[in-house]
């Protein structure tokens, strides 16, 4: 195999995203295994300030084009697989973003090349590359083989710490602004701003975040007691905001925020990919659920497996009564 | 409006999943199969555009343990036709089940649709998405992880809202035909009695259809599959909840949050 390691990034509204850096990191690791080169490819329009960030890549391909100003997946694909097949990268590494979705199927389709979804490890075994996955909301790990070149890797965001990804100073530049354009019927009529929640959660030192294992709306009174004697704010996984039980502005994860506060209390939460992602940078986590197996116990620091209903007024009660006590020791 | 839902059983995760003796799939001794949650979120979207703009609401799921009773649940709901796609094997891979439900929307007289609905993922899916893969081979329109679909009668124009990062949507106006891979609904998936499955189950019946399986798909070689290592895992505290509570405050206390 040959071939260089290409990254596609991925950009919000010219803004690189942390999963890019991510994807970067990964693929130096994997540059490095097979002695071949990391390259990024940044697809948009006017690109500005975005690649001073990225020298940890032996090089960016800017590929400019007022097509590409939005993010429009087909088009973005078709530009990804044309470039591809002329320059002949051995792997492509996609992190799955929401913007960047769609992008990796789309690009294995049209190159008839195989695609490996929600990747966190890459690396060259007998002359094959191998990819470990997540499957079945992270509570299995698959290792997979391909020896297509190129094949494409849909990365896991969550997984790799930011800054190895992230540097200061921009690598050689290669602008391409000849592209062979798909037409398409999907146009971006505008965006809707994130609506303003009562608090911003990315701000709150300590979160009591809830999940499908909350039961009922009525069972969310007990989270906002405890998140109450700490201080802090209740927020939700996907399901929680899907039930309406919560707002949009307090959901954690890939379409709602990330968070990174001092104590993430993750009451009911399985931990699927996609909430950790959202929460993996907080300062202690702890785990309540009452499946043993929860993937959330992989990234908490301390968990509990019992029932929420249990566990939490008792917590609850006792952070009162430390207090109580502490009050007393100053009165 | 005339949309096809594609839905798909998967293993219930909140039960416990083991490691079939070879390694390298999931023991279906004791799995317990539900529909994937997204693909529910795309039934419920299609049911509030049917409401809307009048139209049908045509099932297509694989065969799989279950899945009987999801499709019946889903005619209850106000489906109006489900058909199952007979002897697709789950370890085919997305790119062949992709290709067979290509041919068993025309076999099952399916086509033409104005749009095909299915969830923006599975928690299977491990070599690829089916809703761009078949946006693709149709040569349809498409996006995913969309939230909120919309039909102006009046104007002819489809409008699509998709998910970004941190609460960021967009909307998209798109040409029809497309397949959309939705995230979740605009309102929560409705409930429905088990009365009204039962009596869907009485008077209202399943297609079948069978298609070729596709050949020269790229596929993965799966080399093992395993429950995540115990590596970074939780320090585990046990006990009565008030005891658990007061181990808790300990800790809370010793990094400084009491």
């Amino acid at each position: 195999m040959s071939g260089n390691i290409w990254v596609v990034a991925a950009l919000c509204r010219g803004r690189l995203l942390d999963a890019t850096y991510e994807a970067v990191a990964l693929g130096r690791e994997l540059a490095e295994n097979l002695g071949t080169k990391l390259e990024v490819l940044l697809l948009g329009h006017e690109l500005k300030d975005v690649l001073g960030t990225l020298g940890i890549a032996d090089a960016v391909l800017c590929v400019e084009h007022a097509a590409l100003a939005d993010p429009v997946p087909e088009v973005h694909a078709h530009v990804v697989a044309r470039l591809a097949g002329t320059r002949h990268p051995q792997a492509i590494l996609v992190p799955q973003t929401n913007v960047t979705w769609e992008l990796g199927s789309l690009v294995a389709g049209e190159l008839g090349v195989p695609y490996v979804n929600s990747c966190t490890e890459l690396r060259m075994v007998e002359q094959t590359l191998e990819a470990h996955t997540v499957l079945y909301g992270g509570k299995v790990e698959a290792i997979v083989r391909t020896k297509h070149a190129p094949s494409i890797f849909g990365l896991v965001s969550g997984v790799r710490a930011v800054e190895k990804g992230y540097a200061d100073h921009a690598p050689a530049t290669e602008r391409i602004t000849e592209v062979d354009v798909q037409p398409t019927s999907v146009q971006l009529r505008r965006y809707l701003e994130p609506e303003a929640g009562d608090i911003d959660i990315s701000k709150e030192e300590v979160l009591v975040g809830v999940g499908r294992g909350i039961e009922t709306r009525d069972n969310l009174e007990v989270s906002k007691e405890l998140a109450d004697v700490l201080g802090g704010a209740i927020c939700g996984s996907r399901p929680v905001i899907d039930q309406g039980w919560l707002p949009l502005s307090r959901q954690v994860g890939k379409s709602g925020a990330t968070v990174k506060p001092k104590l993430y209390i993750a009451a009911g939460i399985s931990g699927a990919p996609e909430h950790v992602e959202g929460m993996k940078g907080s300062g202690l986590i702890i785990a309540i659920n009452s499946d043993p197996q929860a993937p959330i116990f992989q990234v908490a620091h301390y968990g509990i497996v019992a029932k929420l209903l249990d566990v939490l007024p008792a917590l609850t009660e006792a952070i009162r009564s430390r207090s109580r006590r502490g009050m007393k020791q100053y009165a | 409006m005339k949309i096809v839902v594609l839905l798909k059983m998967v293993p219930d995760v909140v039960e416990e999943l083991e490691i079939a003796p070879d390694g390298k799939s999931l023991d279906t001794t004791y799995l317990r199969m539900i529909l994937n949650d997204s693909d529910n979120h795309a039934l419920e979207e299609a049911l509030l555009l049917k409401e809307r703009h009048g139209g049908k609401v045509c099932l297509l799921a694989p065969d799989a343990p279950e899945v009987d009773d999801a499709l019946f649940a889903a005619l209850a709901k106000g489906a109006d036709r489900a058909v199952k796609i007979a002897g697709i094997d789950a370890a085919e891979g997305t790119r062949a089940v992709v290709a067979r439900i290509v041919q068993a929307l025309s076999t099952a007289d399916l086509l033409p649709a104005d749009l095909i609905l299915t969830g923006a993922q599975a928690i299977d899916d491990l070599d690829g998405l089916v809703a761009p893969l078949l946006a693709q081979t149709l040569r349809w329109s498409h996006l995913s992880v969309v939230n909120q679909v919309r039909f102006d009668a009046s104007t002819g124009v489809t409008t699509v809202t998709k998910e970004f990062p941190g609460g960021l949507r967009a909307e998209f106006e798109i040409k029809l035909p497309a397949v959309l891979g939705i995230q979740s609904a605009e309102k929560p998936p409705r409930y429905v009695p088990v009365a009204k499955v039962r009596a869907a189950m009485k008077s209202l019946q399943i297609d079948s259809t069978t298609v070729p399986i596709a050949a020269g798909m790229p596929a993965l070689e799966i080399q093992s599959m395993a429950k995540p290592s115990a590596a970074g895992h939780a320090e585990m505290l046990e006990g009565l909840p008030e005891a658990v509570a007061g181990k808790l405050c300990d800790v809370l206390a010793a990094h400084g949050l009491l």
